[in-house]
């Protein structure tokens, strides 16, 4: 072990940026550092900013940064791209509106490719989010991709998650779907200066009210990011579900259900590399082309291959 | 427990120092690098050297791109360098592209630019030298 652990929690920026590249690469070495951070980890609130492309979650991360610099807090950002599903490769774009912090050393931000994780995050986004946690910022604000109906795995990495919702985007028949507007703790709407705004809040509002009795019914906050409008409140409504979480039970009751998957999903990670490795690539290849020949079904071939594991 | 395989991928900063917000060629070139199967972080127009050397900590680059047409490359250039080194990172690997004429070519290899591509050179040969000279 070099003294890169050391270094990191002595607050050395540098070392925290290449302990997440390590981490990122899931080399080895990478789970090494983690296990010597993650016990100074869980002190952080997590904070996911979710919603559609170029609905303004990289502005809104960058504003809400801004008021918790006023409110002298420190801030740790990933912020998601995709990666190309062809080539792996990846344009990281988000710090393009995080400028405004670029030279602040009370705010760090990391952009963080997809790297074909679905859901909208990326495969180690949880060690990442462990490892600013256990450098010590205050909150850690994580960008998603842009979020279509789906992708709702931030619900299970951030404490606090927040959907962005930007007039002109449909009808309300939309928003009573179910998938992603159902993980939200806060909605906003941003590009609040924007026609339809005030029709958009209503429309949620109607939607809020069809649930059940005695469900928490989350607020709704009107913003305009780019001019740094509606900012305080929704630092305040985060504040406000945070105390929620704490007072409610639900903050240790959602870290052991997150626990559970994190565990589980780095289980069916490492199973499936003994698969890999209990069968070789020629005997693999035989054995999805009689499953691509109709010969034999998926399930059986499955099983056929899991078959070949040591017990 | 046997590891899984390293996901390791090559970290690219394209930035664009000074003035001139003529970004297409940055552009192009992170297009290129990214269909090369780089990640790329682009950060946009009219950075300071300070930005540029903060942002390449911050993301752990393993390489640094700079952009320019203004002609002040003589003049900010050596500053980008000067913050990296500032900051620990000399050992990102440096290049550049832009309208560089022939004769600074020697003041920017002293400074540690291992190629300067200018207008006309084939995004392929950028993305070659990426590959074969990042250290990974």
């Amino acid at each position: 072990m070099d003294d890169l652990v050391e270094r990191f929690l002595s607050g050395d920026r540098r070392a925290l940026a290449r302990i997440i590249t390590r981490v990122e690469n899931e080399a080895p070495a990478g789970r090494d550092y983690l296990r010597h951070l993650f016990p100074h980890s869980g002190k952080t609130h997590t904070i996911g900013i979710t919603g559609g492309a170029g609905s303004g979650k990289s502005t809104l991360t960058s504003a809400l940064a801004a008021e918790y610099r006023r409110r002298g807090k420190t801030i740790g950002i990933v912020a998601v791209d995709p990666s190309s599903p062809f080539t792996h490769g990846a344009i990281l774009g988000d710090r393009i509106r995080m400028q405004e912090h670029a030279l602040d050393p009370g705010v760090y931000v990391r952009s963080m490719a997809s790297r074909g994780a679905l859901g909208g995050l990326a495969p180690t986004i949880d060690d990442v989010v462990a490892v600013l946690d256990a450098f010590g910022f205050d909150y850690v604000l994580i960008e998603t991709v842009g979020a279509g109906q789906d992708e709702v795995e931030i619900a299970g990495t951030a404490l606090t998650t927040v959907l962005v919702n930007n007039p002109g985007t449909g009808d309300d028949i939309q928003a009573l779907k179910a998938g992603i507007i159902e993980i939200a703790d806060i909605l906003v709407v941003n590009k609040a200066d924007h026609p339809g705004a005030d029709i958009l809040v209503s429309q949620l509002q109607a939607l809020l009210s069809l649930a059940p009795a005695g469900q928490r019914r989350p607020p709704i906050l009107k913003t305009t990011a780019t001019r740094g409008e509606g900012l305080d409140r929704l630092a305040d409504a985060i504040e406000e579900h945070r105390e929620h979480l704490e007072k409610s039970g639900e903050l240790a009751r959602s870290r052991a259900v997150d626990a559970r998957h994190q565990v589980l999903t780095i289980a069916r990670q490492i199973l499936l590399e003994r698969i890999r490795q209990s069968t070789s690539e020629a005997d693999l290849q035989a054995l999805v082309l009689r499953v691509a020949a109709r010969e034999l079904d998926p399930h059986s071939a499955a099983e056929e291959l899991t078959a070949a594991l040591p017990h | 427990m046997t590891a899984a395989p390293s996901t390791t991928k090559i970290r690219v900063l394209i930035a664009k120092p000074g003035l001139d917000g003529h970004d297409r060629g940055a552009k192009v070139v992170a297009r290129a690098l990214r269909d090369g199967g780089c990640e790329v972080i682009y950060t946009g127009i009219r950075q300071t050297p300070e930005m540029i050397a903060e942002a390449a900590l911050q993301e752990d680059v393993d390489v640094v791109g700079l952009s320019i047409l203004s002609g002040a490359h003589l003049e900010l250039f050596p500053r980008v360098v000067d913050e990296l080194k500032k900051r620990g990172l000399d050992d990102v690997l440096l290049f550049c592209g832009g309208i560089i004429p022939e004769e600074d070519t020697g003041p920017l290899e002293a400074l540690g630019f291992q190629a300067i591509f200018r207008p006309g050179t084939n995004t392929q040969d950028i993305v070659k030298f990426v590959y074969e000279h990042a250290k990974k």
